[in-house]
Formats: C-alpha cells, structure tokens, sequence
C-alpha cells in the first residue's frame, strides 16, 4: 500500500513534464495511475470481506511510536475506490475542461498529489501518519482553491479554507498526541483493540472535544460550513473531487474509523448527533436560497456531510449501514452532478440558474445523465438514491432518542434536498432560457468530459437497480469496521409498504409542491439572505482581521530597528538567567590556584586586559585593530604556554590576517567617532561589566567543579591503533570528528562565496533609488 | 596600490619558502602540529603577500583557478574520502588505510584522512583567498 | 594562573559586549572579534590547564607518554578560530557594502529593510 501512496505523489511529480510533452492526450495517460490502483483496490475487497485488516508496517521515527504503517479494512477500501475510481474520472474530465490552460501541468501536479495525500490518509494505519497526510490534503486543497491565483476572490477562498481546516488540523495533532499518551501507541491496529482503555481515561473528555473540531473543521460542519461554499472558486473537478466526493468527507472518515475507539459515550454521540443534524438542515435549507449551480451543490454537500456525521452520532446499527449507504451514494449522484455543472458552465458561460433554460436540445446526454442523477439525489426508485433515504429514514426511526424529533429534521432536510434537485434540473434543462443567454456557443461534449458524469449516474442506476453487486461485499466489511462487529448490510428497492416507504412518499410530494411555489421559495430565499451578514463568515473575517493588527502591533514594539538594543536585550537576558542560579543557590565552590603564575604569564594577560581597554577607549580605527592583533597574539601565547601548539599557530596565522583584512578593508569603512549618548554609553557599561563578572565566575565555578575528561584517555588509546597518527588534535579533525570538520569548512566556504557576492553586487536600484 | 620594490624583491624569494613552509606543515600534520588549517592559511597569508607586492591580477594569474575553484574542489575531496568508507560497509567518513611500500624510501600509509586533509587545505586556501583577492582587487 | 585567565576572560567578554553595543559598525565588528577570542579561551581553560605537554604521541610509541593536554577542546578551539574569521571577514564586507551603498555609519539609521 506504500507503494500506491508513493506512485501518486511520483506521478504527480511527472505530470507537468508529462502535460508539456503530450497536452492533447495527457488527461488520459495520466488517469491509466488512479485507474489501476483502483483495480487494485477492487483485487482486495475478497480479502478484505473476510474480516482480516491487511496491515503494513514500516519504521519511520520508531522512538517516538511513529511508523509508516497502513490498515486496509472495509472502511478504508471503500473509501479507497471511491479516491482512486473517481480520481480516474476527474483526471480524464479535467483533461478536457482545461485544454489549452497554460497552468495545465501546475494543476495535475496538486490535483493528483492531493489524491496520494487522500489516499495516504484513509490507508494509514498509524495516527502520526494519518495527520501528515491529513495536513497535505488541507495543502493541497489550498492550492486546489486559489488555482487561479489572480483573481482576489480565489486567493481569499483559499486562505479561508486553510485557516480553518488547518487551524482544526492544530486540535486534531493535540488530540492524537493525548491518544498516544492514552492508549499507549499511535497505532490503529493496538488503539482498535482498547477502546474501553480510552472511555476511562481522565483524558477522554479533551481528547473527544479535540478530534470533533478537527473533524468539524474539515467536513464542513456548522459552524465551519462557511468555507465550503466559498471554496467553489476552484476549477470544477476540483470542486467535484476534493469538495464533495473526497476531502470533505476526510473528518466524516475519521469520525467513522475512531468510533469504535471513542465512541459510545453520551459526550460523543450527542456532539455528532446535534452537530450533524444542525447542519443537515442548515445545509439543505440555504442551498434553496443560491441560484448559481455550484454554490447549490456546495450547500446541498453540506447537507450530506451534515446527514453522515448526523447517522454516525445515532450510532445504531441500521444507522452505521445507512451511514455507509449514503456515503456511497452521495459520492455517485454528487460527482455526476458536479461535473455536469461545469460542463453546462463550460458551453454557456454561466451557472446561473434564473438564466439558463432549455439545454435539452444542445445537449441531450447530459440533460439525460442530469436527471438521472437528480433523481438519485431526489430518492426516486429505482435509483441508489431512493436506497439511499430509504436506510436513513429507517435509521432515524429507529434511533434510541428522540426519534420522532429526529424523523421531522430527517424528513424536512429531505424536501429541501427534493427541491434543491428540482432547481438544478427542471429550468436549466427543460425550461426557457434568458434571452440574453448564449445559444449557440460551446465547444460540444467531449467523449473525456462526458465519460464522468456519464459514468458515475449510469453506476447510481445500476446499483439501484442492482443493491447486491455491493451490499455485501464492500459495504458489510465497511461497516463492520465502524460497527466493530459482526453486522449484514442488506439492501433491496422494495421492502413492502411500511413507514420509510409512506415518509418517501411524503417527501416527494413535499418537495414538488414546495418547488412549484416559485415565489414563496424565493421570498424565504430573501429572509435567508438577510441573516447570511450575521453567520459565522462574519466571525472569521474579524478574528483575521484583528490577528492582523495585533500582529502589526506586537512587531511594531518587538521590531523596532535598532540593532544596538536587540542585542542590549539579548544579552541582558542572557546575563539574567545566567545569574539568577548563582543568586538563588548562592556560589557553588570555585577553583583555586593549581598552577602558579610565572611572570611573563602574568605580562601577558596584563598585555590582553590592557589591550582590551585600549581597543575600547581607542581614539582611531587603526588603534583599535592593532589592539585587536595585540589580544590575539596574547591569546596565542596562551595557547603556546598550555600545550596547544596547533591552535597557537592557527591563532597566530589568522592574527595576521585578520589585521590584513581589516587594514584592506578600513578607508572604506566610517570613521571612528563616538554616536552614543553618555547615558547609553553607562547603561551599555553597567551590562558589559556584569556579563564580564558573570563568565568570571562562571569559568571559576566550571574549573571548581572539577573537569575530569573521560575522552582523553579513549583519545590517547585510540589515535595511533586506529588512526595512524600521533598528533591528537589533527586526527581528531579528519578522523574521529571529520564529520563536524565538513560542515566547518562548508561555512568557510560559504562565508567566502559570502564575501565574494557582496562584494560583486554593484550599487543597483537601492543607491539610485536613494539619489533620486 | 603603488608597488614596492623592496616588498616585491623579498616576496620573489620569500614566496617559495613560504609555499614550501605551508607544504611542510600540511604534510606533518598528522604526526606533529599542523594540518590543512595550518598549511592553508600559510598558503593564504603567503599569496596574499604576494598580491600586496606584485598586484592581485598577478596572483590570480598564479592561480590559474578561481578561488572558489579551489573551495569547490576541495569540499568534493573531503566528500568522497568519507565516501570511500561506504564501499567497504562502514559508516560515511571512516578512515580507510593502504600502506605503500616505495622499497628504498620507505613504506608510507596513505589513508582517507590524509585527502580528507587535503580537501580541508584547499577549501581554506580558497575560502580565504577569495576573500582577502576580493578586497585588495577593490 | 586559573583565576588570572578567569580575569582575562571576564575582561574580553566585558569589552566585546560593550563594544557589540555600539553604533559604530567598526566597533561593533571589532567587538564580535573580542568575543569570539574570549569564548575560545574560555573553552580552553574550562577544560583544564596542563602546562606545556602537547597532545602528541611521540615516534616510536603508541600512546603519549606523559599526562597530556585535552585534545578535544583544542580540536574544537581550531575550527572555531577559522571560523570565526570567516564570520568577521563576512560581517566587516556586508558593512563595507552597507556604508557604500546608503552613505551612513550609524547603525541607529539602518532600521528599516526597504530602504
């Protein structure tokens, strides 16, 4: 599984080089990758029906519990098939829908990386894992969104949806990090089997509250739905692929693959059920008030990831199946819908539904695929969808709590949905055109742009048709894995008459005989509208706006400028903490003499200290470097005196030409005049005398607590066996520490390239600029 | 930079004693004090004596190379010695020995560290000439 | 003799702050140079003084004689000085190009990046 992850991002890699090469064809080479992996992934559902997760394991940082593992159960496969199998279409349709983009390869680049970090996400049997890729689709996504990256209105679409599922993504690493401290591992393979570990743990609350807002965040949950909508400034199949059928259902995925670890409680069910329940209604409900298509579609996905996180919060049996159910039914009839949408939006230059009319006759296959999927959508037998509401609604009454509350909410969103269908379908399709709208236009249906919609409304009639060919065999293995038992997922268009079947009914008639109400819809449309200012879209665009200003504020006092007192505060920081020990614990014992002075020794360092003064005091530039030299060579005779001979010469060299370099470099340097005012100079004095007094007692302190060296001995031991060499210092520096040595003469080699560049770059636009 | 002609006469003769000197101490390096440091920055302070004496053109032409040449080549000596080691299965940069015998001059051990140091000089070399030819360039 | 180089090191990490704080970009520079000598010193004599036994293995032995010197803060010492001269090198020449370029010598006057 590690390598299908892999091969996407490779791919992904490739697909500009690929797109410059054969533009014309690259939408289809490049889905033959998506193609065969799911393939692939349809080779394992046998396997996989018969209850035994497909583990793999790799280490990654294995001292922190992180491994590159992955876990293939039903949840996953199905979840698999449905990123690879209409990842396939997508790249074919998007093909298509941009030929001629110059930024075509740019595009397949993030598109199919997002589909590797999609695929990584739902395979990883390993939390860390789960998060970085987690992370990566939120990244990708972003890139997704502001594609056309000129236009404000993407840019700001972009951001918005990367604060918010990144700032989720924030909660959602605290909340792996305290289930690794929980349960003991970050594996899902361990946390799977220890879920009442985890209910008892002190823990449990905070962990619970952190994963829903991550999941929250990223399955457009109210109150995080606002960037759904807005994210419809991608390009169309991305709107399709990440924003309906993938991406979006990522915290529904988590939220159904950590059931069995966290869920149970009153805490979990009931935070799932009022969140999903709000905004399955909330959804449904504003995607009557829109009349671009898209923006319809958006309201009507939240809705959906509102009904998923709403069922998974019923928690029952029927309700996991329904949840199951509806998940793949959602994708079908919404990627059809999706695509249908920009292909409309392609021939006609609008997606605005109060204009277009009459597109039957321009383009009959897809008004005929557009109402198969409506009708899915919709719940019309034999379609998947009617199968669809059908388990829901079966679900619902079957709930433990409030079902007859819950039925109205389950039924209402229902209509809506009806009617959301109707509005995409019934005018645009077959009604009458604006007159302004463009008739003739259009480039005509490609066979790559048709295949998509075509394929996934003929694959809703099918299973509609046909519930066996998945029931068993990726449905039941998926939902046991939310179910964490034995359950059967059994699907049939016909039960006989019962209560599912009258509300059905119910629905329908509602749904027309509200959509036959044009004017009343649109006077709802317009009180609806009016609160829109107040949603939490409000909230988002003041906290980012008062994040800002206090980001401007906070620099404004932190960087002021002066470089004198940045380095003023970071040494007197410094000198702080470095005393406060000293001051609390009082002075640990501090060296004695061992070794007596000689006399030129005490010259010498009389030499350095007034050296020392003088480059201070110094009145000239030349002054203060021959000072400078002087505590050199002090500092190399030093070195001579304690048994260092190479440093002394080093030390000596380097003298030398630092007094060369400074002399090279000194008429063009400014003169040496005092800036300072006296009180800074007093103020840099009392800090400069303290730090020196602190490393006094410092070194004092180090040489008292004794400096017993355990490397000398493995040092004299070992240089001449095996190294081969009898100066100590030299085989240590190509030998036992060559490593440091390398990155040592690599900063060398730098600074001079350093040196050398600013010293080419000629006075450019920033002189000229400054004349002017 | 006016020349001397006291500076140039002494550098004339100065100049190869010093390179040998930087040699010498390059060489010696790992059986008494010395080393790449060492020998480079010899190397450095004498070209950049002689660039003083005779003008920067002249000692870039002694070069032949760029200084960043010799940085370049240097850090790639010291990068495959270390790769040496990877051949026999040890860890990147553990020195690797092949004793030599040149029969009446002796036997010599030539080992990894002794390009690893050879690498170390020339990046030194370069590092600070670059630098200092820079400077006196203008 | 440790508490005379404790003094000496005290008194070159004393001047090279006061010196870093500086408007004057020389003095600044010249103060990083006073800092970086002390720091060595302070590495060298926190490791302990050994008077005059070079760490070397003397022909045809195989390990020194004598108590020897510590090696290892010598290796470290020795990079640090070619480093250190290569950082000034860089500072001294990123501040030539800076008085060149906007024609003044107080750093107080360098507080804004697009200029």
């Amino acid at each position: 599984m590690l390598w299908s992850v892999l091969s996407a991002f490779a791919l992904a890699l490739c697909a500009p080089w690929l797109v410059r090469l054969r533009p014309a064809e690259s939408g289809w080479i490049l889905a033959l990758l998506p193609a065969a992996l799911s393939l692939y992934f349809f080779g394992q559902i046998t396997s996989v029906a018969l209850g035994v997760p497909v583990v793999e394991s790799t280490p990654w940082v294995a001292q922190f519990g992180i491994y590159l593992s992955f876990y293939l159960d039903g949840l996953s496969l199905l979840f698999a098939l449905l990123i690879t199998g209409v990842g396939a279409l997508i790249v074919v349709y998007a093909g298509s829908y941009l030929a001629g983009d110059a930024q075509l390869g740019r595009f397949y680049l993030y598109l199919i990386s997002f589909m590797g970090a999609m695929l990584g996400l739902v395979l990883a049997g390993n939390l860390i894992t789960l998060f970085i890729f987690w992370e990566l689709t939120s990244i990708s996504s972003y890139f997704l969104i502001g594609f056309r990256h000129r236009e404000e209105a993407s840019r700001a679409a972009a951001l918005q949806a990367l604060l918010v599922t990144a700032g989720g993504g924030l909660a959602l690493m605290a909340a792996f990090v305290l289930i690794g401290i929980a349960g003991g591992s970050f594996e899902l393979s361990v946390l799977l089997q220890q879920g009442d570990l985890l209910f008892a743990h002190p823990l449990y609350g905070a962990i619970v509250i952190l994963v829903l807002l991550g999941c929250f965040t990223k399955s457009a949950q109210v109150p995080f739905h606002f960037w759904l909508p807005s994210a419809m400034q991608a390009p169309t199949p991305v709107s399709a692929y990440l924003h309906s059928v993938t991406m979006v259902k990522a915290g529904v995925y988590l939220l159904a693959r950590l059931s069995p670890v966290l869920g149970g409680s009153a805490l979990w069910q009931w935070s799932l059920l009022s969140a999903g329940a709000l905004t399955m209604l909330l959804g449904a409900a504003m995607a009557l008030g829109q009349t671009d298509l898209k923006r319809i579609l958006a309201y009507t996905t939240v809705n959906a990831l509102g009904t998923l996180v709403f069922l998974l919060g019923i928690g029952t049996e029927t309700a996991i199946h329904a949840a199951i159910v509806f998940l793949l039914v959602h994708s079908l009839y919404k990627g059809a819908l999706f695509l249908i949408a920009g292909i409309v939006d392609h021939e006609t230059g609008t997606r605005d539904i109060r204009r277009l009319g009459g597109l039957v006759t321009r383009m009959p296959l897809i008004a005929a695929l557009a109402s198969l999927a409506a009708l899915s959508m919709a719940g019309i037998p034999p379609l998947v969808g009617f199968i669809g509401k059908e388990t829901i609604y079966h679900a619902v009454l079957e709930a433990p709590v409030a079902a007859s509350f819950l039925i109205v909410l389950a039924v209402l969103a229902n209509i809506f949905l009806v009617v959301a269908a109707a509005m995409m379908t019934i005018k645009p399709f077959f009604g009458t055109a604006a007159s302004d709208l463009d008739a003739h236009g259009g480039h005509g249906v490609s066979a790559a742009i048709a295949a998509g919609p075509f394929l996934l409304a003929a694959a809703g009639l099918l299973v509609g048709l046909f519930p066996a060919l998945v029931d068993a065999r990726l449905l039941t293995p998926a939902a046991e894995a939310i179910f964490a038992q034995a359950t059967i997922v059994k699907l049939a268009l016909w039960h006989g008459i019962n209560a599912p079947l009258v509300l059905s009914a119910l629905t329908l008639a509602a749904g027309f005989v509200l959509y036959s109400r044009g004017a009343f819809l649109a006077r709802a449309a317009q009180w609806g509208g009016r609160l829109a200012p107040w949603g939490p879209d409000r909230w988002y665009r003041a906290s980012v706006s008062a994040l800002l200003a206090g980001a401007r504020a906070q620099t404004r006092v932190l960087q002021h400028g002066y470089l004198s007192l940045y380095i003023f505060v970071a040494f007197a920081v410094v000198i702080l903490l470095g005393a406060i020990p000293f001051w609390l614990q009082g002075l640990p014992p501090l060296a004695v003499w061992t070794e007596q002075v000689q006399f030129f020794e005490l010259i010498i360092a009389l030499l350095i200290l007034a050296a020392a003064a003088a480059a201070i005091r110094s009145p000239s530039r030349l002054g203060a470097i021959v000072s400078m030299g002087v505590i050199g060579y002090g500092i190399a005779l030093i070195f001579i005196e304690f048994g260092a001979p190479d440093l002394a010469m080093t030390q000596f060299i380097i003298e030398t030409i630092t007094v060369i370099l400074f002399v090279l470099v000194i008429y063009r340097l400014p003169s040496y005049v005092e800036l300072s005012s006296r009180s800074s100079r007093i103020r840099d004095a009392l800090v400069a005398t303290a730090g020196g007094v602190l490393m006094t007692v410092f070194v004092l302190a180090a040489l008292g607590a004794g400096t017993e060296s355990r490397l000398i001995d493995f040092f004299a031991e070992e240089t001449y066996p095996a190294a081969r060499g009898r100066d100590i210092v030299n085989v240590i520096l190509v030998d036992f520490r060559a490593m440091d040595t390398l990155g040592e003469i690599a900063v060398l080699g730098l600074a001079g390239a350093g040196v050398v560049a600013l010293l080419r770059i000629r006075p450019g636009k920033s002189a000229s600029r400054r004349k002017s | 930079m006016r020349q001397s002609l006291i500076l140039a006469t002494a550098t004339r003769y100065l100049m190869p004693m010093l390179l040998l000197l930087s040699v010498f101490l390059f060489l010696r390096g790992h059986y008494l004090p010395g080393g790449g440091f060492i020998g480079g920055l010899v190397a450095a302070a004498t070209f950049s004596l002689h660039a003083f004496a005779y003008g920067v053109k002249r000692t870039r032409q002694i070069l032949r190379l760029h200084p960043r040449t010799y940085v370049g080549l240097g850090l790639l000596l010291a990068l495959g010695s270390g790769l040496v080691s990877l051949t026999t299965g040890d860890p990147f940069l553990t020195g690797q020995w092949e004793a030599l015998q040149f029969g009446a001059l002796g036997d010599f051990d030539l080992g990894t560290p002794l390009l690893f140091d050879l690498g170390v000089y020339l990046v030194v070399i370069g590092a600070t000439l670059a630098i200092l030819l820079e400077l006196e360039g203008g | 003799m440790e508490i005379l180089l404790a003094i000496v090191i005290g008194g070159l990490f004393g001047s090279g702050i006061y010196l870093l704080l500086r408007r004057n970009p020389v003095k600044l520079v010249i103060g990083f140079a006073l800092l970086s000598n002390a720091v060595n010193l302070l590495i060298f004599v926190c490791a302990g003084l050994t008077r005059g036994v070079p760490p070397l293995i003397p022909e045809p032995e195989i390990r020194p004689l004598a108590e020897i010197a510590d090696p290892l803060p010598q290796a470290l010492i020795l990079t640090a000085i070619v480093i250190s001269f290569a950082m000034l090198a860089f500072t001294l020449v990123l501040f030539r190009r800076t008085f060149e370029t906007l024609g003044t010598s107080d750093l107080d006057e360098l507080r804004t990046t697009d200029q």
